[in-house]
């Protein structure tokens, strides 16, 4: 079969990795840090999502095509909220 | 065995099995794609309305329980991990190995499911549910209404595809028990991890969204 066949051990790798930064963003988030309490929240969900994808779910071994769809997929979320942000957060501009 | 027999042999449009298997696996990937943009419908109106109203959403935010919350990540977590090793074990023919692998997904699934009801039934004692009985003792409760609408259709419509995914998982079972998996065949074991993890993922970004964003 085409499918690549990781070690048991690099999942526990990951396993081990994901709940030391689920503890990590749990600790981060009982400090007042201002906006960057939603920049850190976020950058570490990405990390532990980045991490699922790649290797849970094989990202790593995959062909181009798939690589292609996860693109797009980025590019579509990034334009649904990138330009409904850019709409909400300049709004209070016009009334300066 | 005919059953094996009749999955080992590719269908006719395919060149072999490997393309086959590729084949399935994109399909897989566009299904996820088209869940990214249905979840994320949902993660847009959340963040636009946390930027309208971020004092409101911050201290609504804190009602939610961490301790649960926290707990439900590892519980999810752990079934990602049990359902990778599950395939593992189907690609290196250990039957047994997979169901069980399988079994502790499900049961993992279900302990999660569990929590977010015990989550959700203390929001209803509290009067957090949106509706007649909404009864938010906080500043500005219709803004916070809307915090605790989007709390229950993001984590409502990520149970829902919990449970078709247990039930997906059950199917799997059902099927590995009479021995349609092995090293030569394991592509619905595959997409089935796929739709898990992807359901991890969700959330992944849930999480710090909902619980974790103005705790302190």
């Amino acid at each position: 079969m085409a499918g690549h066949i990781a070690s048991t051990r690099s999942y526990y790798a990951i396993f081990a990795t994901l709940l030391v930064l689920t503890a990590l963003t749990v600790t981060v988030a009982t400090f007042d840090l201002g906006r960057f309490n939603a920049v850190i929240a976020l950058s570490i969900a990405m990390c532990k999502a980045t991490l699922v994808a790649l290797f849970f779910m094989h990202l790593r071994y995959s062909v181009r095509l798939t690589w292609l769809v996860v693109v797009a997929a980025l590019l579509w979320l990034f334009l649904l909220i990138g330009l409904t942000m850019s709409d909400q957060l300049t709004r209070g501009w016009l009334s300066r | 065995m005919s059953d094996t027999a009749a999955t080992l042999a590719h269908q006719h449009q395919f060149d072999d099995a490997a393309q086959q298997y590729s084949a399935s696996t994109l399909g897989m990937w566009i299904f996820l794609v088209t869940e990214v943009m249905f979840f994320g419908g949902l993660f847009t109106a959340y963040v636009a309305y946390r930027t309208l109203y971020p004092d409101t959403f911050g201290h609504a935010s804190n009602y939610l329980d961490l301790r649960l919350g926290t707990i439900n990540t590892a519980v999810l977590i752990a079934s990602s991990l049990t359902m990778a090793l599950a395939i593992h074990a189907a690609q290196v023919g250990k039957r047994t190995a997979m169901i069980t692998l399988l079994l502790a997904t499900i049961l993992l699934g279900t302990t999660f499911l569990g929590i977010k009801a015990v989550e959700y039934a203390h929001k209803f004692e509290a009067g957090l549910v949106p509706g007649a009985g909404f009864t938010y003792a906080g500043p500005d409760a219709p803004q916070a209404q809307l915090f605790f609408s989007l709390y229950f259709g993001m984590t409502g419509l990520h149970a829902a595809h919990m449970i078709i995914g247990i039930g997906i998982l059950a199917v799997l079972v059902a099927q590995g028990r009479r021995g349609r998996f092995g090293p030569e065949y394991y592509t619905p074991v595959e997409l089935s991890g796929l739709y898990w993890h992807f359901v991890d993922i969700i959330w992944i970004f849930l999480f710090p969204l909902l619980y974790l964003i103005d705790r302190h």
